[in-house]
């Protein structure tokens, strides 16, 4: 919230005008776990991608490529839902957050 | 109709992140859901309510849809002006015809109390719109009170726990057969674990001639009592012990979408959240064995309903 819009700027009745722009609040604040994702085992089921309240799994050509680790509030819903049981959720200490999404989920 | 996950996970997420949803909300995940298995762009109206909180604190919003939020009671009346603007426009030339889906998310506060009457009316008149409840059980935004969708014996802040009181003493309103008995096109109940079910009723309420309502159970993990990442666990077994069965009603026709028989004792769910710890501790409470033997009756007149059409 560093840059407040000034009175002329806001549209009549408040209408929002960025699709999307809570993407710059960085929720991964609120994570105490961080999902780690073996990729040897993942089977791209996708089952992760369609559990994920945060919207933080990262596909590209139908294939899981990274944690969005800036919005994953590390809720663990991921690793119990698995069916091959390749996500760990391991402990997440703030020296490891990082505000870009990371290559390979470790954080 | 097959819906295939990789296919799905193609498209752009309509709903984004950044949003201020408990870690292991239920809501987000069925909201994501939702608007994934839409065919046509969604305009969406939106009941106050955490969703409606948590997504849109301003001059933010993660909705990447056309959405309008007026007050609580509201959100069916607001679509249905929304849906009939857009007939008139159209009609005057002055808009495009093309096909839209016209949305609203509420939740069970929203649905079964406050804007009980304004859904009513909305169905009643035809507008062609899809009603979704996120059924979270209680009024969790504001802290955990209860609503008229909290389960018998459930803790909320309103309805404490002691030597006094055991929960709520109420069992709750029936709303997916309240909004049944409106005659609409298509009614059904869902809930949060079984994606492939929910947006398999979303693409049947998207066809359906008029308007439709789903029912989803959203198991709220700071209210219900349990672990972030318990969320699909719980709502599973809220289906399976039968306290949440999974049903549609097309065209006035009721089909069990899920088993046709509970899989468990209603103990197995009552176990899973500590918001019924006062009376889980106790494995002969009366309470449990009220919950046990109203699910009972309402699966026998479940199945009895869905038996209908069978014998035609």
């Amino acid at each position: 919230m560093s840059e407040q819009p000034l009175w002329k700027q806001i549209q009549p009745g408040g209408i929002g005008v960025n699709p999307g722009s809570t993407d710059r609040v960085q929720t991964g604040d609120w994570r105490t776990e961080v999902p780690v994702i073996d990729f040897e085992r993942c089977t791209h089921c996708m089952i992760c991608w369609v559990d994920c309240p945060d919207t933080s799994f990262e596909v590209a050509d139908s294939k899981l490529v990274a944690v969005d680790l800036k919005h994953c509030k590390g809720c663990g819903i991921c690793a119990q839902v698995c069916p091959v049981k390749c996500i760990d959720m391991v402990p997440d200490s703030a020296a490891d957050r990082d505000t870009e999404p990371s290559e390979n989920g470790a954080g | 109709m097959t819906l295939k996950l990789r296919e799905l996970s193609l498209a752009p997420d309509l709903f984004g992140n950044g949003h201020g949803l408990c870690a292991g909300c239920a809501e987000s995940v069925s909201v994501r859901q939702i608007l994934a298995a839409l065919e046509n762009p969604p305009v969406v109206a939106l009941a106050t309510g955490c969703l409606e909180v948590s997504t849109t604190r301003f001059p933010d919003t993660t909705w990447k849809v056309p959405l309008i939020h007026s007050a609580f009671e509201n959100a069916a009346t607001t679509i249905g002006g929304v849906e009939a603007a857009y007939k008139a426009l159209v009609r005057k030339g002055r808009m495009e015809d093309r096909p839209l889906t016209f949305l609203v998310f509420g939740g069970d506060g929203a649905t079964y109390d406050i804007g009980f009457q304004w859904l009513s009316g909305a169905l009643e008149r035809g507008h062609k719109f899809i009603y979704i409840c996120l059924n979270n059980e209680g009024y969790m935004n504001t802290g955990i009170q209860r609503s008229s969708a909290t389960l018998l014996g459930a803790w909320t802040t309103t309805t404490p726990s002691g030597d006094a009181r055991s929960g709520k003493p109420e069992w709750h309103k029936d709303m997916t057969k309240i909004i049944a008995a409106h005659g609409i096109p298509y009614v059904a109940q869902a809930a949060s674990h079984n994606w492939k079910d929910l947006m398999t009723k979303v693409r049947k309420a998207e066809q359906a001639d008029g308007p439709s309502f789903i029912n989803v159970l959203t198991p709220c993990d700071r209210g219900w009592r349990f672990e972030p990442e318990k969320t699909m666990e719980v709502s599973q077994l809220m289906v399976e012990a039968g306290l949440w069965p999974l049903y549609e009603v097309v065209e006035g026709k009721w089909k069990m979408t899920g088993a046709r028989q509970k899989k468990r004792p209603v103990m197995d769910a009552l176990l899973s959240q500590k918001r019924f710890s006062h009376i889980t501790k106790n494995a002969d409470d009366a309470t449990i064995a009220a919950i046990q033997a109203k699910v009972d009756e309402e699966w026998d007149a479940l199945l009895a309903l869905c038996a209908i059409p069978d014998t035609q």
